[in-house]
């Protein structure tokens, strides 16, 4: 499965994962996240603006 | 003292020396005030004593603020990794939490246990409300972190305000929403303060509210739940203004109650001058543009930005809100408050002395060029505000 990165500041959402804390079980593709998801955690970047992101790699953060 | 060594892209070598480094320590000490004051007032028996944080914020702090000016200095990109991850400044962060809660214990007890004026036991309700107002500013600052101890923090210290929506309302509403029509925490051009009050104070627990709902509701849990973060700070600040209450008395009532509307109107004052007007464009879709720099009013002023972690330098907050107090920019050409907050706060508790100061600089922004629908207008307004600036302005 993919994961996605916000590009302001570094928030990943990892379909493997999910999102407990904010309600998206683990395995909940990022697709189905609902259409005004925006960043938990900067609130600045829209769902739209996530970039797909290899988890396996060391990410900048 | 402490420096930080990086190489710049051009592969040569540089030093930065935080000189603000101990000076952030006034954020610690600033809120402080009222047991000063009160302090003062058990030395001398001078009841004016305890207005000490009144006379500082509202005559000393817009003064020196024009005396000393503005400080529009940057660390350089470069050291601001070393710079956010110094534990020293996020220490300091920690340290003030306890701090608020002993201002508004001691000031709490002082009203309670001595035999005040009413004038001076009103004067300290409304200082240590002030006082309290400035807990916002650190659980502000600790709650827009991601790790758990500055979130736990920030809830924790919300409790002193008894503001515990705070946290969610203005991370995930406020930051989501701001500088459009949309935001009740964004102050709409030929808005007063007062009927912003009225809009923001209410608008913001209920987005909170929703926000927190949902969240809950996508976990399969009732709004009422343990998990509920409104709930938790809230919970926190029950304990500790019932316990005021049965300690020192009735008298805890109306201070209280004081206590709290003043604690809660700092934030409105706040988020009143930091938006005021200032719109976001929308795209073909209808979608709004990203949250730049210029969507804020930013202000330079050296010593009221040292009390407050550096609140006011807002425009890089919004633009980039998980950046540390000690790492905010400024830039050039940036929506620019005339004074300091608390300079700003007197102009537009004024309301036609604040539209005078500010709709004539509002219209001066480069992106606006006295374009009204370039402006978040009050639609009550617009009327009034097309016949004297004229639709493509002024």
């Amino acid at each position: 499965m993919a994961a996605y990165r916000c590009p302001e500041c570094g928030y990943v959402y990892n379909e493997d994962l999910g999102d407990e804390f904010e309600g998206y079980p683990a395995g909940t593709p990022f697709a189905e996240l609902p259409e005004d998801f925006t960043c938990p955690d900067c609130a600045v970047r829209v769902k739209a603006e996530f970039e797909r992101f290899d988890p396996t790699r060391a990410g900048p953060d | 003292m402490k420096g930080y060594t990086a190489a710049l892209p051009s592969g040569e070598a540089i030093h930065y020396v935080d000189r603000k480094r101990w000076l952030w320590l006034a954020s610690v000490v600033y809120p402080l005030q009222p047991l000063i004051g009160i302090w003062l007032h058990a030395e001398t028996g001078v009841e004016a004593w305890l207005l000490l944080p009144l006379f500082t914020g509202y005559v000393l702090m817009p003064i020196l603020d024009w005396v000393l000016g503005e400080d529009e200095n940057n660390p350089p990109e470069e050291v601001v990794p070393q710079l956010d991850a110094d534990r020293y400044y996020r220490i300091l962060t920690y340290v003030v939490v306890p701090l608020h809660f002993l201002s508004l214990i001691g000031a709490a007890w002082w009203a309670g246990t001595q035999d005040l004026s009413w004038w001076a036991f009103l004067g300290l309700a409304f200082v240590a409300g002030m006082t309290s107002g400035l807990g916002i500013n650190t659980g502000h600052e600790l709650g827009h972190k991601k790790s758990k101890l500055e979130r736990t923090l920030a809830k924790i210290v919300l409790a002193v305000p008894a503001y515990g929506h705070f946290w969610i309302e203005h991370n995930r509403g406020h930051h989501r929403d701001v500088a459009t029509p949309e935001d009740p925490a964004s102050a709409r051009m030929g808005e007063s303060i007062y009927r912003f009050a009225c809009r923001e104070i209410p608008g913001a627990f209920v987005r909170a509210w929703q926000i927190e709902r949902e969240r809950l509701a996508r976990r399969g849990r009732s709004a009422w739940h343990p998990d509920n973060q409104i709930l938790q700070s809230m919970s926190i600040a029950a304990v500790l203004q019932l316990g005021l209450l049965i300690a020192f008395g009735w008298k805890m009532i109306p201070f209280l109650l004081i206590h709290n509307l003043l604690a809660w109107w700092q934030l409105t004052s706040a988020n009143y001058i930091e938006h005021y007007g200032l719109l976001r464009t929308t795209d073909a879709n209808g979608r709004y543009e990203r949250c730049r720099p210029r969507h804020s009013w930013n202000s330079n002023h050296l010593l009221s930005n040292l009390v407050l972690f550096h609140l006011e330098r807002h425009s890089d907050h919004h633009a980039h809100p998980i950046r540390r107090y000690q790492s905010l920019r400024h830039f050039d050409d940036l929506p620019t408050l005339p004074n300091g907050y608390f300079g700003c706060y007197l102009l537009a508790w004024v309301p036609w002395l604040w539209f005078r100061v500010m709709d004539e600089r509002l219209l001066a922004l480069p992106h606006v060029d006295g374009d009204l629908d370039k402006v978040n207008v009050d639609p009550r307004r617009r009327e009034r505000l097309v016949a004297r600036y004229g639709p493509g302005g002024a």
